[in-house]
């Protein structure tokens, strides 16, 4: 051939995440500017985030906050009509089959909306435990959903998303004796891959959020406004 | 599974990094794999000869080093390695900890590839130098 070989090595040492990164750095910029606190809700299908999410924009109007949300969904538009009844701005995010969000996806989806507007963006996630523990949105808080009609073991088994919350929301629990959950082997399991993580119990069905707010507010850095209002 | 798109954004930073360089063939990707990364090895290995076909990777081997969790233990004043990722706490004093030190890691370290060069070659080093030195 007249050509001689050589084995060579470039280097290259980038994270193959880095491009979502990078955007979710820029949607973190935006967001602090805008002062929205944002908030990526992640748990496996039929865990109760969208009910969670229906009850907390209502509630979260009605103690005077401006509220928004992004909804992810494999296929349908159902969930967004669904909160559409919480009377707050809400788009779909329709991922056709993709098993997670990506930064990009939320920052297309937040054209003309007046962020520095809001107090409160939630992103809904796709139902999915593994996927989205992968892809930074750029949100202020990561919470993950664990509902008592799953197993306590539930965190053991998925440990990285567990790991990555910043909040783990116990939902259901108006269902917790017919279940016969275990608080305590619950708790143990959570903290056992997310030492001190903050753990919150709701119902969103009876209403019962209030330390679930409360805690909004606080890490939002937000006041009530008008304390009379109630569910 | 993510590993396809995954294997998607993998496939598309090193095949640019290789065209920038003018490499025509890649044998081997270095990517390291952090226990914490959320990516599992089979699927990602499978998924990345989906993506790599019609590219400058197509045929390439994906040779993926993986990495343990390692923890910083606040109490030892020690890093330690964790044999799983389900239990946070310091293997030898058993204080839990969520201090990473090791273990998210997903990225690409380099790429391997034999280019024919024209013989002889007066200005390459002797040595066989590797193209850019790291950072």
């Amino acid at each position: 051939m007249g050509e001689n070989t050589r084995p060579r090595l470039l280097e290259i040492r980038q994270g193959v995440l880095s491009k979502n990164d990078r955007l979710a750095q820029e949607l973190r910029a935006r967001f602090a500017a805008a002062r929205v606190f944002v908030v990526n809700l992640v748990s496996s299908p039929g865990s109760g985030k969208t009910t969670l999410l229906e009850r907390t924009l209502s509630q979260l109007r009605a103690r005077g906050h401006a509220v928004a949300a992004l909804v992810g969904d494999l296929a349908t538009e159902n969930d967004a009509r669904r909160l559409a009844r919480s009377g707050a701005p809400i788009r779909q995010i329709v991922t056709d089959g993709i098993c997670h969000l990506e930064a990009a996806m939320v920052a297309a989806h937040l054209e003309g909306w007046d962020l520095a507007a809001l107090d409160f963006l939630f992103v809904e996630n796709v139902g999915n435990l593994v996927c989205p523990a992968s892809y930074d949105l750029g949100e202020s808080m990561r919470v993950v959903l664990l509902s008592v009609t799953e197993g306590e073991d539930k965190p053991l088994k998925y440990p990285t998303m567990f790991h990555a919350a910043d909040l783990v929301l116990l939902t259901k629990m108006d269902l917790a004796q017919a279940t016969e959950f275990d608080r305590e082997e619950a708790l143990a399991a959570i903290h056992a891959v997310n030492p001190g993580v903050p753990v919150v119990e709701t119902a969103a069905k009876k209403g019962r959020l209030d330390a679930w707010l409360t805690l909004l507010e606080e890490r939002a850095g937000v006041k009530r406004a008008s304390p009379a209002a109630g569910g | 599974m993510h590993e396809l798109s995954i294997a998607y954004s993998l496939v598309e930073i090193a095949s640019q990094a290789a065209d920038s360089m003018g490499i025509r063939r890649v044998d081997v990707v270095h990517l390291r794999l952090g226990a914490l990364s959320g990516v599992v090895q089979d699927a990602l290995l499978f998924a990345y000869e989906i993506a790599a076909k019609g590219t400058v990777l197509e045929g390439s081997r994906l040779a993926i080093q993986e990495l343990p969790v390692v923890v910083h233990c606040s109490r030892c004043q020690a890093d330690r390695t964790l044999p799983g990722i389900q239990h946070f706490r310091c293997p030898v004093c058993g204080e839990p900890t969520g201090q990473i030190v090791q273990g998210r890691e997903l990225e690409i370290v380099s790429l391997e590839y034999t280019d024919p060069v024209p013989e002889p070659a007066p200005c390459r080093s002797p040595n066989g130098s590797t193209g850019k030195p790291p950072r």
